[in-house]
């Protein structure tokens, strides 16, 4: 205290190197102090999260790396386990066309379906993806005809006979729509009704015996198979349904909005099961006596409807959403109601459904595993029918199960992924 | 409004029925009640048609019939001499039990699931998102069939309890979790219990008034009134009081193993906890969303505010955040729940004896009366359906904001 007069006081004359900030307020560690131990109740959870993590890794990762890939029974399969924790995949391989294909889909046309399940992703790629060139259309154009020749085989006839009955309908569209839409639009049916009629009396008695693809019965279709089918039919079918339903239901008739409002809550009330139900053992009392429908038709019909109540739903929360303005604006320009819906409302309407829509497709997809409860063999009823009761097979349930739950998730964590994109992707109101 | 447009001149044309606004909509609607009676006509003759050829008639006095099968889990006095009526009755209690069941856990799971997920804590918040996206991505068929099989073909039968050194023991000596279900310990209720009852009734009745009370006082002096512990020993301590009083009368009947199974307790089957857990885990992922919604639809600027007045954390998050979020968040869990019920009747596949398995099942099978069996299963969940969606209306008009 005394001396502080006579020296010089220490001055810095240069700045001294910067210093990494303390360990504890950097890199992982400060990451870690931040969101996983902030305190003391945080770190308790962690832990236990972490714990959790652990004894289910712990336990699924031995059985799956030390899994079977090559047995022909259970038994062989724990033989060569021997006593080791494993699984038995050797039952998806040995069981592979069973779990995708169904029970008693020929063998030696497994091609046809799995061609047409290539042909799904470029005939999808171009609704999904709007910068692929337009010309892809075409692709999804085919589609159905070629996939459903693909899949019952049979005489080429029939899809090319529904193929001519939509070009027919969609030229007396063309020809009339300028008039009135409602001209064009029935003139259209009418037409293609027509053409199917006449066409039913040229195809010969037969054709289907020597054709060039063998006919396959869709008794004989399962597996993951009649899921993908159900749930690309169906919903694919209930769309269009659907939106007609909506702008139904916002009619100012009072007759068509009280028949669409009853036809929505009457589906959306009952569970699905009951609709299959309907399918399996009443729809058949409501055809005409001498014909025969089958149960897929049935079932994609009952299906159809469900889910196009669901849509239609979601669509009339897009109608609703759009500003009155729009409404105002297209009427001031003089269109008419179908103009206005068509080149108005409708874009920007469904612009907003479509997560919505996404969301009622992956839900669809998911429930058309419910009609297994109506002993149609889909993967899961395949599962718990013929593979578990199998002798060879009895008792592998974690397999089967947890590849068909792969399955599912796969298909529908893709799609709920794709929609969350398009979402942004069609997001408009830069903010 | 002010134009005058002329009175119509000359008579009526044809093509009126078309162009005119006034008739146009009157010419549609009749073509739609046309369609819609020629279509209900065909479907109908071809019904009658159809009905006339297997020699069927629609006619609903099988129900007065003895149903002639065994359910194995009922809520209400049945017999297989009882009718199937009766049955019908069972499966509806047992639909409503379940319903009831899994919309408690479902609302359980997934508020915890949601609250969860916006934790600042990284590993807690992506281990929830995982179970939402696993849980909400693969079918809820597929979660019961697992879940059933989990409690079929993992847990250890009964005589495996057996023995000096048995290979399971039983949770607490109360609780055995075996692949014929879960045994827990069953409530006798003795003599004098009702008035056990009527005081844990009443203590709850207790608790709500005083906290009515305590929100008084604050809003009218400003004196804060505790109202946790309170409410904690409102809940226990009259109830516990009155059992002693009473002279016990409420005693545990524990399962006890005899022979080659469990006796007394009260036996949960396997479908039935299959079905709840599985309903309630799946909906509940569901449920997380949108809560977490709810929560993050209430804007930040609010929370702020709340803590700019100097309100503390839980305070915020009970008065100011929890009731905004509640009005996004209660009618999609109704719909949740309105979910639950119709997926209850999936119990078919594990055979749990709710209606669909009892009247849509069983009944239909025996009696072949599809049509009658069908139309009653749809109008009863119909009615449930419309009931929940008439509680949600009533209830967005009371939360719908008051504006001018």
């Amino acid at each position: 205290m005394s001396d502080t007069s006579n020296t010089v006081a220490f001055v810095r004359t240069e700045t001294i190197p910067q210093m990494p900030p303390p360990a504890a307020e950097t890199g992982a560690i400060k990451w870690m102090r931040e969101n996983l131990f902030a305190s003391i109740p945080n770190a308790i959870l962690t832990l236990v999260s972490a714990y959790v993590i652990y004894s289910i890794l712990a336990g699924v990762l031995p059985w799956i790396f030390n899994g079977v890939w090559n047995a022909q029974t259970l038994a062989e399969c724990r033989e060569i386990l021997d006593g080791t924790s494993g699984a038995c995949f050797a039952v998806l391989t040995e069981r592979w066309p069973q779990l995708v294909f169904g029970l008693s889909y020929p063998a030696s046309e497994y091609w046809r379906p799995s061609l047409a399940f290539v042909l799904l992703f470029f005939a999808a790629a171009p609704v999904m993806f709007f910068d692929l060139p337009r010309k892809m259309l075409i692709i999804t154009l085919f589609y159905p005809f070629i996939t459903y020749w693909l899949l019952w085989g049979g005489t080429v006839l029939i899809p090319i006979l529904a193929f001519a009955g939509f070009v027919a309908g969609y030229l007396v569209y063309q020809r009339f729509v300028a008039g009135s839409f409602a001209a064009g639009f029935f003139g259209g049916v009418i037409a293609a009704m027509i053409v199917w009629y006449i066409g039913g009396f040229l195809i010969p008695d037969g054709a289907n015996q020597n054709a060039m693809l063998r006919p396959v019965a869709s008794r004989d279709m399962g597996g993951f198979m009649l899921n993908m089918m159900l749930g690309v039919t169906c919903v694919s079918l209930s769309i269009p349904i659907g939106i007609v339903l909506a702008l139904g239901r916002q009619s100012s008739m009072p007759l068509i909005k009280w028949i669409c409002v009853v036809f929505i809550e009457f589906i959306r009330g009952v569970p699905l099961i009951t609709l299959l139900f309907v399918a399996s053992v009443m729809l058949a009392y409501f055809f005409p006596p001498e014909s025969s429908v089958d149960l897929f038709l049935r079932v994609v019909i009952m299906i159809t409807m469900f889910s196009a109540a669901y849509i239609a739903e979601v669509i009339r929360g897009g109608l609703a959403a759009l500003p009155k303005g729009q409404y105002e604006a297209a009427d001031s320009l003089g269109l008419d109601y179908a103009q206005a819906m068509r080149l108005i409302i409708l874009p920007q309407a469904l612009k907003i459904s479509i997560p919505g829509i996404v969301n009622i497709a992956v839900g669809l997809f998911k429930d058309t595993t419910l009609v297994s409860v109506i002993s149609m063999f889909d993967i899961v009823g395949m599962i718990r029918g013929p593979i578990l009761s199998s002798t060879d097979w009895n008792g592998v349930y974690w397999e089967l199960l947890g590849f068909a739950a792969l399955l599912f998730f796969v298909t529908c964590y893709g799609i709920s992924q794709y929609s969350q994109w398009l979402e942004r992707r069609l997001a408009t109101d830069h903010r | 409004m002010s134009s005058i447009t002329d009175p119509p001149q000359g008579s009526f044309r044809l093509s009126m029925l078309i162009n005119d606004t006034r008739y146009r909509s009157l010419t549609f609607q009749a073509i739609a009640a046309l369609i819609l009676a020629l279509s209900i006509w065909y479907l109908g003759n071809n019904l009658i048609q159809n009905l006339r050829q297997a020699g069927l008639n629609i006619s609903y006095n099988f129900l007065g019939n003895p149903a002639g099968y065994d359910i194995n889990q009922t809520l209400v006095e049945y017999t297989s001499r009882s009718t199937h009526a009766q049955a019908a009755l069972v499966g509806i209690l047992n639909t409503l039990l379940i319903a009831f069941l899994a919309c408690v856990m479902a609302t359980i799971f997934g508020v915890a699931a949601g609250v969860l997920r916006l934790s600042n804590n990284w590993l807690v918040s992506k281990l929830m998102g995982v179970y939402v996206e696993i849980f909400r991505n693969i079918p809820v068929l597929i979660w019961i069939i697992i879940i059933f099989t989990i409690m079929t073909a993992v847990m250890p039968a009964p005589r495996a309890f057996r023995g000096d050194e048995p290979e399971a023991t039983m949770l607490l000596n109360a609780f055995a979790f075996t692949n014929r279900g879960i045994y827990v310990p069953a409530p006798i209720w003795g003599p004098g219990s009702l008035v056990v009852v009527l005081t844990f009734l009443a203590s709850i009745v207790g608790i709500f008034a005083y906290r009515r009370y305590a929100t008084k006082t604050l809003y009218a002096t400003g004196r804060l009134l505790p109202t946790f512990w309170p409410s904690i020993g409102l809940f226990f301590v009259p109830t516990i009081l009155m059992h002693f009083i009473m002279g016990q009368p409420i005693s545990l009947d524990h399962p006890v193993l005899g022979g080659f199974n469990f006796s007394g307790g009260l036996q949960l089957g396997a479908p039935l906890i299959a079905l709840w857990f599985a309903l309630s885990i799946y909906t509940g992922a569901f449920i997380a969303e949108n809560v977490r919604a709810g929560i993050q639809a209430v804007s930040k600027g609010q929370s702020e505010a709340a803590g700019a007045l100097g309100l503390r954390s839980g305070r915020i998050m009970s008065l100011v955040v929890l009731p905004q979020a509640l009005r996004v968040i209660i009618p999609p869990l109704i719909s949740q729940y309105l979910n639950i019920t119709k997926n209850s009747s999936l119990a078919i596949a594990v055979g749990y004896a709710d209606v669909t398995a009892t009247l849509g099942g069983i009944t239909l099978n025996q009696t072949g009366r599809a049509i009658e069996c069908v139309l009653l299963l749809m109008l009863f969940y119909l009615t449930i359906s419309l009931t929940i969606s008439g509680v949600m209306n009533v209830y967005n008009n009371s939360v719908k904001l008051k504006e001018r």
